[in-house]
């Protein structure tokens, strides 16, 4: 599966990211990996990747790990001289990447669809909750440190035990059961 | 002054983990005469997990937030959290600028009954607020005990300084190092002030985030700062309680106390340190009180160039 209907990659990174049209203007100036806090995890930088979606590489760019060691800081998308959305970039790309069920960093995919899960369960996230689960199911042997931690964070009130809940949490989940629809409709087109 | 009513996000952060953010926030909210009013039934913002994954549901989420508080009434939400603050900013902000998306999030907060008009909510970091709408002129007549002799880096992070820069520059903001010195403190040098603190790195590819951890912690140290000052729940967070881990990766013995503003601005009012919530950090800041001193420190230099002379790089000591 290269291409669903007649858009290209390219196209459809652009139209799942507002303001993405502004990709097509990029100057490959390499301003967004100088300016990158994780550049040096990166198997591409930001400017090569932005190359490599419009050649059209998308087996390629779809299982890079530079999405995932994306930390979200914007450092790129303010200095980029075409004002291009990147940061956003990066998240269409680990949406897509998860829905194609390619992603090269399934720790960070897993760790954010465990945060999502309690989100959506209650309304609010829980730290406890969500470092136990994570590390126990993807990373068994950090668990003892990550034990100690707690107990530090627990000496110091800085960690409840007992998740919070929200009050209209039928609300919240009727409107996100909606926005699923929506943007799995999307998709389909 | 008469009391003013600010309808308040804390956010997750600051009721669970933070609780030392909470409450020297609260504690200088009376000691300086506002109130913070938390909105009823908030939901999480989402962080940056989920708008990195989920994008609608992720805008639904956060916008859910922003209609209730309208329908309350609300014509702003100040935020404490930086995470907090960028995502509800930038869902009132692109639900506006992309109509398109606007429309699919309405419709699925139909589906709650809800709807948001963007632009209704003005989202402003709790920084923004209290410097905007007090001043550095009020702040300086309030000082109780001027913190004469502290040395402080102000760490901003990447998120209020980015991408909108609604309230100070993207690269070299100043707010807040132009706060420490109306209440007396010495603002330092400090490079890496919008430096990202790695967010959820810790938790993904712990060296990644500990190198991160590292470069700002070293900056501050290498600035003179007693302290490192944050705006942000997470950057405490990954700075003081990740900070002995960087220290075992880079064979370094680095002690930086890291406080919230709201404990500095705190203690120059005259709250205690006990207030203010000390006590709950990871590396002791219990010493950072401790430094103030009664009379103004001499000046460190004269200075030799001119104020009028064109800038030049500042060279290493
Ligand atoms: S900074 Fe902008 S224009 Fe320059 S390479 Fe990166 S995306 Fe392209
Ligand atoms: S937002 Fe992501 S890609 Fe851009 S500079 Fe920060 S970490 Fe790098």
């Amino acid at each position: 599966m290269k291409a669903a209907g007649n858009s290209t990659f390219f196209q459809r990174v652009v139209e799942a990211t507002p303001g993405g049209e502004l990709l097509s203007q990029c100057l490959q100036c390499g301003s967004c990996g100088g300016s990158c806090p994780s550049g040096a995890d990166m198997d591409h930088t930001p400017r090569a990747l932005f190359a490599m979606i419009s050649a059209g590489l998308e087996d390629e760019v779809l299982s890079s790990n530079t999405p995932w060691f994306c930390v979200s800081c914007y450092a790129c998308t303010t200095r980029c001289p075409q004002q291009i959305p990147i940061t956003d970039i990066m998240y269409t790309l680990k949406e897509m990447a998860i829905q194609s069920g390619r992603y090269e960093h399934p720790g960070a995919a897993k760790f954010s669809e465990t945060f999502i899960g309690f989100v959506e369960q209650r309304g609010r996230s829980f730290e406890a909750g969500l470092a136990t689960r994570y590390h126990l199911f993807h990373h068994p042997q950090q668990m003892v440190k990550l034990g100690m931690m707690g107990m530090n964070m627990l000496r110091r009130n800085r960690l409840p035990l007992r998740p919070k809940s929200i009050r209209q949490l039928d609300q919240l989940q009727a409107i996100l059961a909606e926005a699923k629809t929506i943007a799995a409709e999307e998709r389909r087109v | 002054m008469n009391e003013r009513r600010y309808p308040y996000y804390p956010g997750c952060s600051l009721s669970h983990r933070s609780h030392a953010y909470e409450v020297s926030t609260q504690a200088i909210a009376s000691a300086l005469g506002f109130e913070l009013v938390e909105m009823d039934d908030w939901n999480c913002c989402g962080a940056t997990e989920y708008f990195s994954v989920n994008r609608l549901p992720a805008y639904s989420l956060v916008a859910r937030n922003l209609a209730r508080a309208a329908d309350a009434g609300a014509d702003q939400l100040v935020v404490p959290c930086s995470a907090c603050y960028l995502n509800l900013h930038k869902t009132d902000k692109n639900m506006g600028l992309y109509p398109a998306l606007g429309k699919k999030v309405n419709k699925a907060l139909s589906a709650g009954n809800l709807h948001y008009e963007p632009g209704t909510v003005h989202v402003r970091h709790l920084l923004e607020a209290v410097l905007t709408d007090f001043g550095l002129d009020t702040l300086k007549e309030r000082t109780r005990r001027p913190l004469y002799g502290l040395k402080l880096a102000a760490y901003y992070g990447c998120l209020v300084a980015r991408p909108d820069a609604v309230f100070d520059s993207t690269e070299q903001p100043m707010a807040m190092d132009e706060m420490f010195t109306a209440l007396g403190a010495e603002p330092t040098a400090f490079r890496l002030k919008t430096f990202c603190c790695g967010g959820h790195m810790t938790q993904i590819s712990e060296t990644t985030a500990l190198e991160m951890i590292h470069k700002i912690i070293k900056s501050a140290a290498d600035s003179g700062a007693d302290a490192l000052v944050t705006i942000c729940p997470m950057c405490q967070l990954n700075l003081d309680v990740y900070q002995g881990y960087a220290n075992r990766l880079f064979d370094t013995s680095y002690d930086m106390p890291v406080l919230y503003f709201t404990q500095v601005i705190g203690l120059a009012l005259g709250l205690t340190p006990k207030e203010l919530g000390f006590g709950q950090e990871f590396v002791d800041a219990s010493g950072v009180p401790a430094k103030i001193q009664d009379v103004p420190p001499p000046k460190a230099k004269p200075e030799r160039r001119s104020k009028q002379a064109l800038p030049m790089p500042a060279m290493p000591e």
